[in-house]
């Protein structure tokens, strides 16, 4: 029987010591995976990837229609999104001091934030796809969108809350109208950090495949027709990957190596300019 | 005379003792000596390193990774600084209770327990009357002695601090550690918390830190005046509150600075 | 008499009392048996999904909670200063790979070795086991509920790690050096003092993985194996909601015909809503306290 003291020291070290285990344990799956993708994915990573459009089972290609489509749907959803995003941001931190749609706003926003993207997927399928009859880009660009919002919201709420009440103050002592502090002052000196938010909704949503599946589908060929079924990275990684075929398989993982460095990479520029603005001031 | 002679039987002798966060020096070469069973008060003004010094006595200063203290802090003659010396007996013996009152999330009897148990297997019986001593001791047990399954943070400030007193007493420790006890606390809760460290001298070794001259006039025996890392003056109380041997210190009594 | 006669109208009283009693007791019960009834009527048909959901749910916080919690730990006490911060964005960067690839990587890398070297041994060991032993027998394909919950373990633990690595920073620093002073080892800090502190948060991060990896697509598509069936094994296929729905939408390819699979999506948002809601108030609440503890 060990005495009271060594127990709890021993129970102190084995602890530490399965925590130091639980932290390898986490780092070890991010190797592992960024191991897999650069292992398989760099050799069919060509140039003939950015060239062609995705082949047919047994026939050669690329993914260029692919990347074509998730850069348009992407885009037409960061435009949609971050308007409104910056808009409701802005209200909560400004103007949402008193009420209740404010609160509400913020708790409904921040249950948006980690909704699973699939019901949203669900809902734009309803309310879109099924008015017009068939998959199109835009429904795509549109359930993508509804993801950008909750976190262009929650990014600029709390950049602008940052912002000190002196620089408001000192604003408004010379005169400016609210309309102009806001616009001129406030939103100004929160921009690395809104951006910053921009940037991490852009990551967001570049690997998500759910939401497009019900919605813009896929396109084998090359379409800029956002009224058609648009081809996406994610979505043809999906199919190409549950495919049996082999070459099929070679460039879904060249696709998921492409999302996954521009979405870690998208991730380390807008941490790295968050820090650069935070220590800058 | 020097310090030493006036006291007869000390407590903690600091040796050299200087203190570093980072590269900045905030102690410099510290000598002094803490009698045992009296009261020691720290006095100085915002950044003198009171604190500071009181922090190397139960070494909190290690949970930073760049703070670190040189010399020597000898307590029954072992160098308290010493790496071999085991963190958690000496904080058994060196407790310590802070500006602003620190319940644990727990029940009143589990906030006093919880140390406890941390050295000692006691049975139920013996722990109840332990939490009961101690409580005594703080002078809170006939205010909480029906509530001790209630949440210690629904206490009162005051009651919350004595409530610390009582955790770290209960331990039985040789020294205690009061850092501004009272910053926090409104002038009736002040005055049972000077009362209550009159008593607790009888048992243990206090030292306390606080920027208000008049406390440390009132509740201590001997009295360390410091000014920017280093100790100006230390003597007891009515000395130098009264006849300080130096100008620094009858400036800052006086009040002509600080 | 008239004291008999009291007594008589005092037991009749009683005998009132408590079919009276009982009778709103039957209305109360009408009134969850009803609700039951409309869940229940909800569920019918859709039980093999919601079953895998939550199964592979529970599965997945069986271990991130413990994983996160060591994660934190290591974050917020152990690590030294200058590592604290590119560990931290390595944990967030777990967080922000997309869940495809999760999926992707499951199916061809992680299922065949799991199916070659540690399904045969949870077969040979586990498996024999009078209580547990059913769970864990059955071919060992590497596709199953058992995968699945493993890859949502490695996908919900970020989530739930940063938020307990945020709550946890907010503990004033006093009150651990409080703890600290009494000579308390720092696991006795972390637990017998911080996670009590912080609770709220705690489980509100837990919620907050959880809804993750209730409404988790991709990962678990391409790992459960989408078999309409249920098996008492974690090693057999099953299905989620989920899942469910991305696959059997693909196949339907031009059948407007999907109410039913809307109806199963509904169910899916009805859950993680509740979930995220009780997550969100958490951790509100413990905002606030800590709004009026400074």
């Amino acid at each position: 029987m060990l005495d009271l003291y060594t127990r709890r020291r021993l129970t102190n070290a084995l602890s530490l010591g399965i925590s130091v285990l639980a932290m390898l344990f986490g780092l070890f799956w991010l190797g592992w995976i960024l191991w897999t993708l650069l292992e398989h994915g760099l050799p069919g990573l060509g140039a003939h990837v950015f060239t062609q459009t995705t082949p047919a089972p047994g026939s050669s290609g690329g993914l260029i229609n692919a990347i074509f489509g998730s850069v348009m749907m992407t885009s037409v959803a960061v435009l949609i999104g971050t308007p409104i995003g910056i808009l409701a941001g802005t209200y909560l931190a400004e103007f949402g001091q008193r009420g209740w749609l404010a609160p509400l706003t913020r708790f409904i926003n921040d249950i948006l934030l980690s909704a699973p993207s699939i019901v949203i997927g669900l809902f734009v399928y309803e309310v879109y796809v099924v008015k017009v009859g068939h998959f199109a880009g835009w429904g795509g660009a549109l359930a993508l969108s509804i993801i950008v919002i909750p976190v262009v919201i929650r990014t600029t709420e709390n950049m602008l809350r940052l912002i000190p009440n002196s620089l408001r103050e000192a604003a408004a002592a010379i005169g400016a109208p609210q309309w102009k502090i806001i616009t001129f002052v406030t939103l100004r000196a929160a921009r690395a950090g809104i951006l910053t938010g921009i940037l991490l909704a852009i990551a967001r949503i570049s690997g998500e495949t759910a939401p497009l599946l019900f919605t813009s589908l896929n396109n084998q060929f090359w379409s800029s027709n956002m009224n058609q079924p648009m081809a996406n990275l994610p979505v043809v990684i999906f199919q190409f990957a549950m495919s049996p075929y082999e070459d099929w398989h070679s460039l879904a993982w060249a696709g998921a190596l492409l999302i996954t460095m521009s979405v870690l990479t998208l991730n380390i520029v807008a941490r790295v300019l968050f820090r650069q603005k935070t220590n800058s001031q | 005379m020097s310090a030493e002679q006036i006291i007869s039987a000390p407590k903690l002798i600091v040796r050299d003792l200087n203190f570093y966060y980072g590269a900045d020096r905030a102690l410099k070469d510290i000598n002094l000596v803490i009698p045992e069973k009296m009261v020691t008060a720290f006095i100085g003004p915002s950044g003198c390193g009171k604190s500071t010094l009181l922090r190397t006595f139960n070494r909190m200063y290690q949970l930073y990774p760049k703070q670190r203290a040189t010399g020597e802090i000898l307590m029954d003659g072992q160098n308290l600084l010493d790496k071999k010396q085991d963190l958690n007996n000496l904080r058994a013996k060196v407790g310590m209770v802070f500006q602003k009152p620190t319940p644990f999330p727990m029940s009143i009897y589990d906030n006093i327990a919880f140390g406890v148990k941390l050295y000692e297997n006691l049975s139920r019986h013996d722990m109840d009357a332990r939490v009961e001593w101690a409580l005594k001791k703080a002078a809170l047990w006939n205010e909480v002695k029906d509530k001790m399954k209630q949440s210690g943070t629904g206490l009162s400030g005051g009651q919350q601090q004595r409530l610390c007193i009582a955790r770290a007493i209960a331990v039985k420790p040789q020294v205690l550690l009061l850092d501004e006890p009272t910053s926090a606390l409104d002038p009736i809760s002040t005055a049972h918390i000077e009362k209550l460290i009159d008593e607790l001298k009888k048992d243990f070794t206090i030292v306390i830190v606080t920027h208000n001259m008049q406390q440390a006039a009132r509740v201590s025996d001997f009295t360390a005046y410091m000014y920017l890392g280093d100790l100006i003056e230390f003597g007891d109380t009515s000395t130098v509150f009264t006849n300080p041997k130096r100008k620094e210190t009858e400036d800052y009594i006086t009040g002509r600075f600080g | 008499m008239p004291n008999l006669l009291r007594e008589a109208s005092h037991k009749r009283q009683t005998v009132f009392d408590l079919l009276f009693r009982n009778l709103t007791r039957l209305a109360a019960f009408a009134v969850l048996a009803l609700l039951a009834a409309i869940i229940g009527s909800l569920i019918v048909g859709r039980l093999i999904p919601i079953v895998g959901t939550l199964v592979t749910s529970g599965i997945a916080l069986l271990i991130a909670i413990p994983v996160s919690f060591g994660i934190a730990i290591f974050l917020t006490e152990l690590s030294p200063r200058w590592l604290r911060r590119p560990l931290g964005i390595a944990v967030e960067l777990l967080a922000g790979i997309p869940s495809i690839i999760y999926g992707m990587w499951g199916l061809f890398i992680f299922a065949p070795l799991f199916a070659d070297h540690v399904e045969p041994w949870l077969n040979d060991h586990i498996g024999t086991w009078p209580l547990l032993g059913p769970f864990f027998s059955g071919p060992p394909m590497g596709i199953g509920m058992l995968t699945a919950g493993i890859i949502l373990a490695i996908m919900v633990i970020p989530f739930i790690a940063s938020v307990m690595r945020d709550v946890f920073d907010v503990v004033p620093t006093m009150l651990k050096e409080s703890a600290y002073g009494l000579g308390a080892t720092t696991w006795e800090v972390m637990w017998n003092v911080v996670l009590p502190y912080t609770k709220i948060g705690v489980v509100g991060g837990i919620m907050l993985g959880l809804g993750r990896a209730l409404g988790e697509t991709m990962a678990v598509t391409f790992v459960i194996g989408n078999a309409h069936e249920l098996h008492q094994s974690l090693l057999m296929p099953g299905n989620s909601i989920s899942s469910a729905l991305a696959n059997e939408f693909t196949e339907a390819v031009g059948d407007l015909y999907t109410s039913s699979l809307i109806e199963l999506g509904l169910i899916l948002f009805f859950i993680t809503f509740v979930v995220l809601s009780l997550a969100r108030f958490m951790l509100y609440r413990l905002a606030k306290g800590e709004g009026q503890g400074a």
